[in-house]
């Protein structure tokens, strides 16, 4: 193994190469990152041998892969925001066809207006379409979960999207560990298919099933995804054995004894941590728990971690619009009837990159800390007044007198 | 945990700068976080960029409001923006500037000043009209600071500047010498 200082896009394309994926397919321009970029030229040296796809939308992209899938090659792309939504009929089909492609996604807020900062919303939008979905808080967790990612879905036959903050990863230098290529061969054979397209033995794949099948077939994905549950937390601990970090479903940080929990995904829970240790050294009863997987959604997991707690407070850089933050949303069908269940707060901050910093973490923990129970649905912190008062944020008025000026 | 908040302009190497700072730091042992201030460069634009350095592994993931240090790559960005917003009282301030650090009235900081556009035009980086002066103001920064060594800057320009590193590493090595450091020195803590 060797430490290296990588940004969070190049810890995709190290864990991809590692993986030794066969075929990549990827629209090349914006929204893309340079995780297909170093990918591009891995293929270029010769340090992967992979047959790079270059297509013309990331509709394509992914209809490449589920074609790639099919023949039984280890198949990934790579998009982001608004890339993402043009997959979303594509992304249906593979899961479908249980292919199990990889895909990352950086996370991009959604235009209008135009954006390319962090949030979340772009993927949680794809939660129904059958994709297993992980939300990463390092590089680190960004390169090992790559490389889970291959043996999680090629298990369970399920498409897996790995997820990273925009700039709080995808642009941020920091050190990884960066295993052995035989370490990764030993960890992840290559893929051997069920079934797969083949010349020598064609059969159709695909076809027209009518309602004496359809709900089987759905029972049977579905059945797939309580499996996911298991193989994550299995691939997870063989991996901790073998590179000495294992990950799971969910991952508890100070919560055994806590009066509040904060309930937090991707790089937010990295800086909550930091606020969290601080005050438990001044004493307070604070603790934290990592969304990790949300699709399949651990529900036992959070059972078991949350029923009990007094207060639970979820943070989301994302927003259902008409409903509430997504995890909120999530957590609280996972606990609605359940005994000991804690009150619920949930918080929308940072989306469209706006920065969550410790003090945005400090006042959460100080609002969940003066009430018993939430006064209202959804709080929004650090919103600008005019705002508050239903105008639009920042002077628009000023900006387009400069823009006729 | 040491902050360190570089400005420059677009074009002028500053996101470059922070990558290659955390990694001479990373050589020396240390725990880092390099990114840059997420905005839409332009060439000439104002650039933000940032470095964190730490013993242990790094958890705060956001800007850099209250940096012990600055690095300023372009002498005019003084006038542009606050640069020393947020600074820690006797923070190092280093300058690229023809001009001596007591030129500079910024306030209770430790001013340090490097003509690093000349050395950069000496060594072939970039043109008069925009000099690349991020690997000159690394080397400075590398006596200025005396938290890193110069030899660690020396080896991680040699491995992450793609196109001319040897350019590079002369003018870092020109600038740790010409370096105008505060007088007297004093004893203030920057980390």
């Amino acid at each position: 193994m060797a430490k290296k200082v990588l940004m969070g896009n190049h810890a995709v394309s190290y864990g991809a190469r590692l993986s030794r994926v066969e075929v990549i397919a990827a629209y090349p321009i914006t929204p893309q990152t340079q995780v297909v970029e170093e990918l591009a030229e891995m293929c270029a040296w010769g340090d992967l041998n992979a047959k790079f796809i270059k297509v013309e939308s990331e509709h394509s992209a992914m209809a490449a892969c589920i074609g790639a899938s099919a023949t039984g090659a280890r198949a990934f792309t790579a998009t982001s925001s608004q890339g993402l939504l043009l997959m979303h009929e594509m992304l249906h089909w593979a899961a479908g066809a249980r292919l199990p492609i990889v895909m990352a996604n950086i996370n991009r807020a959604l235009a209008p207006p135009w954006s390319i900062w962090s949030e979340q919303t772009d993927s949680l939008a794809q939660r129904d379409t059958g994709w297993l979905q992980f939300y990463c808080e390092s590089n680190q967790e960004v390169l090992d979960t790559t490389i889970q990612a291959f043996k999680i879905s090629e298990r369970v036959l399920l498409p897996a999207m790995i997820i990273l903050d925009a700039f709080f990863l995808s642009h941020t230098y920091e050190p990884v560990e960066v295993p052995a290529q035989e370490a990764v061969d030993e960890f992840l054979p290559p893929y051997k298919p069920p079934l797969k397209l083949d010349v020598d033995d064609p059969h159709a794949f695909g076809a027209l099933v009518g309602p004496d099948g359809y709900y089987e077939f759905r029972y049977n994905i579905q059945k797939a995804f309580e499996e996911a549950q298991r193989a994550i937390i299995e691939v997870g601990e063989e991996f901790g054995e073998r590179f000495g970090r294992a990950y799971g479903l969910v991952e508890p940080f100070y919560v055994d004894d806590a009066e509040v929990v904060l309930v937090t995904s991707s790089t937010i829970t990295s800086t909550a941590r930091a606020v969290i240790k601080e005050r438990r050294a001044r004493g307070e009863r604070v603790g934290l728990l990592k969304i990790r997987v949300f699709r399949p959604f651990p529900f036992e997991a959070v059972r078991e971690m949350l029923l009990g707690v007094p207060k639970v407070a979820v943070i989301d850089r994302n927003l259902s619009l008409g409903h509430h933050g997504i995890f909120h949303a999530e957590l609280k069908s996972a606990l609605y009837g359940q005994r000991n269940a804690p009150a619920v707060f949930g918080f929308v901050a940072g989306l469209g990159g706006r920065d969550v910093t410790p003090r945005t973490i400090h006042q959460i923990l100080d609002i969940v800390g003066s009430q018993e129970e939430p006064d209202r649905d959804v709080y929004w912190i650090g919103l600008k007044a005019k705002a508050e008062e239903g105008q639009p944020a920042g002077n628009g008025r000023k900006q387009r007198q400069r823009v006729k000026a | 945990m040491l902050e360190i908040r570089i400005h420059g302009r677009g074009g002028q190497g500053a996101v470059i700068a922070s990558k290659v700072l955390a990694g001479a730091f990373f050589r020396e042992g240390k725990w880092v976080q390099a990114f840059p201030a997420f905005g839409v460069e332009r060439r000439g634009a104002p650039v933000t960029a940032f470095v964190r350095v730490d013993e242990e592994p790094i958890l705060v993931r956001c800007q850099i409001y209250e940096p012990d240090q600055l690095l300023v790559l372009d002498p005019t960005l003084i006038e542009a923006v606050d640069v020393t917003q947020g600074l820690k009282p006797g923070g190092l301030v280093l300058i690229n500037s023809e001009r001596p650090p007591e030129a500079f009235s910024l306030g209770d900081y430790r001013i340090a000043t490097v003509d690093a556009g000349a050395i950069a035009l000496k060594h072939g980086l970039g043109t008069r009209e925009q000099p690349i002066v991020n690997t000159a103001i690394l080397g400075a920064y590398a006596r200025a600071s005396g938290l890193v060594s110069l030899d660690a800057v020396l080896e991680e320009i040699a491995e992450s500047v793609p196109l001319g590193a040897e350019a590079n590493r002369a003018a870092a090595r020109e600038a740790y010498e010409r370096v105008r450091l505060p007088a007297p020195a004093p004893a203030a803590k920057n980390a």
